[in-house]
């Protein structure tokens, strides 16, 4: 071939027709392939995984679901309704010289009684032992009995429900917590609803008059309400309340402060800088013994001022140093372009901001600020450091009552999901705003 | 970039009749100084743009061209020295900033639209706000614009979902909402694919065929010599010559000029 020889070109272009893709590229089997078994380290590890789902999964399953009591009002309800017997079983034993002993044992039996169906299950076990006399092994027994299979005892949950919920709020009064938290989440899933009119205004009902609405609900002493103190609100809902007002504050806060730590006037600049660097550089734990001691020092002598109001204002100061970071670092990473088509335009600073600015930096900002808002809705749980009863607090009271004693994984099990499906929520409601405010670039 | 520019020259026939310059003055700089940090970036800069003027600033990189076009809408703050436009002096009155970024369009290399807001949006979001337009007003002017810059269509669409020639004229009409009286570019055309350039340089030039005023920072010689009036080349922060494009490009009186139009047009 030539040097000039480049093939023959047609007079008229005509591109090829688009071919479908490999089999083993699309479809189940190539999910499979790409996803779980691309080579076969991972397929060893797609294997070593199922293995342990198998392993966890079931126990877990049947002893929170298909063995556990779920009606009843109180204890007695859990316990199994099946007699067990205690049988004599003759066992044999094997000398060492090889002849035979014969050993009497007890072995349980589960009798069911006339009448009743079982509320528990059993299995036969195995039971091994040795025979020992003077230090000295002799024969080897096995006997079988019926060992009952333990299940969750959720009646526990259900009894002390109310007070995970409420704390110690009073019995009648609890509608009000119910109806405030109630209708706060109503409106936030509202808002949150894609195409519903008048969002921005229950936005902005929720931020000022909603918070201080829902303060005279709980605390009472108006419109023939009656006072309920606030050490005695507990439970999820102070959890709920104490997280509500944190992130609630703590957003525009942190967006103040990272404005200003970007600010062009120093004193302004300075103020921030010390602000975020001395909350963040401090464990929350000593924010809120700070809350508790140091805090009512500024306050004019004389004053009470009560714990909780401490509590909301550590943490939330707390949260808005954290904030003010990331919302900092949403800010670093738009391009200077957008700042100066923004200028140019004729915006002035806070349009420029509102308009432009922090809707993108927002934006890129979204699973920061989610991240460390369900860290705020965990970190709750410290509160009873200072003697808070938040839903931590009320199921480890409810755990070490003498009644209930022995049941602390049903608690921990009830808290830990609890806490869960908020988390989650949050997280997924992040995931889907980053999918719909993404616009292609 | 020569290709383009050869096909504009072929194609492209410019209509001078409305491209009068007046003798009222748009822009006037004077004894202007500006450092970074301890660089000295422009040095004594007087010029002044009548209305009208259509003026193409070229230059190697780091000359202070798109510097000086930057200090024009106070983008860049200068040390020393006055600006006026519009007969009003930019100082560090944040009241004639204002005004005088309303008078004044800009169109950048990148681009800059919002990315978060349609095109639409892009276009009436100045007008809306800062001109306090009702919507519906600022809706049909900005679909006037897009129309001008010939995609009304993609008026709904993102930015991030045009092509770069696209989101330079949706850049343009976002600047034309405004309804400035002096427009600055700022290497327009540089970020863009070779298909493309044309495209923006069509735009640019009906808006010169309008009258505008134009200051534009561009290494398209063919654009220069159609649609100029005045062609500028500066270097090491300094007007170095400026001409009307006939004799910039046929006598270049300065052997910096030379040398440098040698460059630009040979490759």
């Amino acid at each position: 071939m030539s040097h000039t020889d480049f093939g023959q070109t047609p007079a008229v272009f005509e591109p090829k027709p688009d071919l479908p893709p490999p089999a083993s590229t699309v479809g189940l089997i190539g999910w499979l392939r790409g996803n779980l078994f691309p080579d076969w380290f991972n397929s060893a590890l797609t294997l070593v995984a199922i293995l342990a789902l198998f392993m966890i999964i079931p126990p877990i399953v049947n002893w929170a679901l298909l063995d556990a009591h779920f009606a009843g009002d109180s204890r007695a309800a859990c316990k199994p309704n099946v007699q067990i017997v205690k049988d004599k079983v003759i066992t044999q034993g094997e000398l060492p010289d090889g002849s035979t002993m014969e050993l009497e044992a007890t072995a349980d039996r589960v009798v069911v009684p006339e009448g009743v169906t079982p509320n528990v299950r059993w299995t036969r076990k195995l039971i091994e032992g040795t025979v020992r006399a003077t230090g000295r092994e002799y024969a080897k027994v096995e006997i079988e009995q019926d060992v009952i299979i333990e299940g969750a005892c959720w009646v526990f949950i259900g009894i002390r429900y109310d007070q995970f919920i409420y704390g110690f709020y009073p019995k009648e009064e609890r509608w009000r917590p119910t109806v405030v938290i109630g209708v706060g989440l109503l409106l936030i899933i509202y808002m949150l609803t894609d195409g519903m009119p008048h969002r921005g205004r229950v936005a902005m009902f929720l931020l000022i008059p909603f918070p201080i609405i829902a303060f005279f609900m709980f605390s009472g002493g108006v419109l023939g309400m009656p006072h309920v103190d606030n050490a005695k609100w507990g439970g999820l809902v102070l959890t709920i309340i104490i997280s509500a007002v944190a992130i609630t504050g703590a957003l525009p806060l942190g967006i103040a402060l990272a404005l200003g730590r970007r600010s062009q006037m120093p004193i302004i600049r300075l103020f921030c800088v010390i602000f975020i660097e001395f909350l963040r550089s401090v464990p929350m734990i000593t924010i809120l013994f700070m809350a508790m001691v140091v805090l009512p020092l500024f306050l004019p002598p004389g004053t009470t001022f009560d714990q909780l109001a401490r509590v909301l204002i550590g943490v939330t100061l707390f949260i808005a140093a954290y904030t003010a970071e990331v919302v900092r670092g949403g800010l670093q990473a738009l391009p200077k372009g957008q700042y100066e088509a923004a200028e140019a335009l004729g915006l002035g600073y806070w349009k420029m901001m509102r308009l432009i600015i922090l809707p993108q930096a927002l934006k890129i900002m979204i699973p920061a600020i989610v991240s460390l808002f369900i860290g705020i809705f965990k970190d709750t749980t410290l509160v009873q450091i200072v003697g808070l009863n938040d839903l931590l607090t009320m199921v480890q009271l409810a755990v070490t009552d003498a009644q209930w004693i022995g049941l602390s994984k049903e608690g921990y099990f009830f808290c830990a999901f609890i806490f869960f499906v908020f988390c989650f929520s949050m997280s997924r409601y992040s995931m889907y705003l980053e999918r719909k405010l993404h616009t292609g670039h | 970039m020569s290709e383009a520019t050869s096909d504009l020259n072929g194609e492209v026939a410019v209509d001078r009749s409305k491209m009068t310059i007046s003798d009222e003055v748009a822009i006037q700089i004077v004894g202007m100084h500006k450092w970074y940090g301890t660089f000295h970036v422009l040095k004594d800069i007087d010029l002044t743009v009548n209305r009208g003027e259509r003026i193409v600033i070229c230059g190697p990189s780091g000359s202070g061209k798109s510097t000086l076009i930057r200090c024009i809408n106070r983008l860049e703050e200068h040390q020393q020295g006055q600006i006026f436009v519009d007969e009003i002096e930019l100082t560090n009155d944040l009241k004639n900033i204002d005004t005088i970024r309303r008078e004044v369009g800009m169109v950048f290399q990148h681009f800059n639209l919002f990315p978060h807001l349609t095109v639409l949006e892009n276009c009436t979001l100045a007008p809306i706000w800062v001109r306090k337009m009702p919507k519906a007003e600022a809706e049909e002017v900005a679909m006037r614009y897009l129309e001008t810059v010939r995609i009304p269509e993609q008026a709904m669409k993102f930015p991030g979902q045009l092509s770069g020639g696209q989101q330079q004229r949706v850049a343009i009409a976002r600047s034309l909402c405004m309804n400035p009286r002096i427009m600055l570019f700022d290497e327009p055309t540089s970020a863009l694919d070779p298909e493309m350039i044309k495209e923006v340089l069509e735009v640019m030039i009906t808006l010169a065929q309008e009258g505008m005023t134009m200051l534009c920072v561009t290494h398209e010689m063919g654009f220069a010599r159609q649609v100029a009036n005045r062609v500028m080349f500066m270097d090491a922060g300094e007007i170095v010559e400026q001409n009307e494009p006939e004799e910039f490009f046929h006598n270049p009186k300065s052997d910096r000029t030379k040398l440098f139009l040698s460059q630009i047009l040979t490759h």
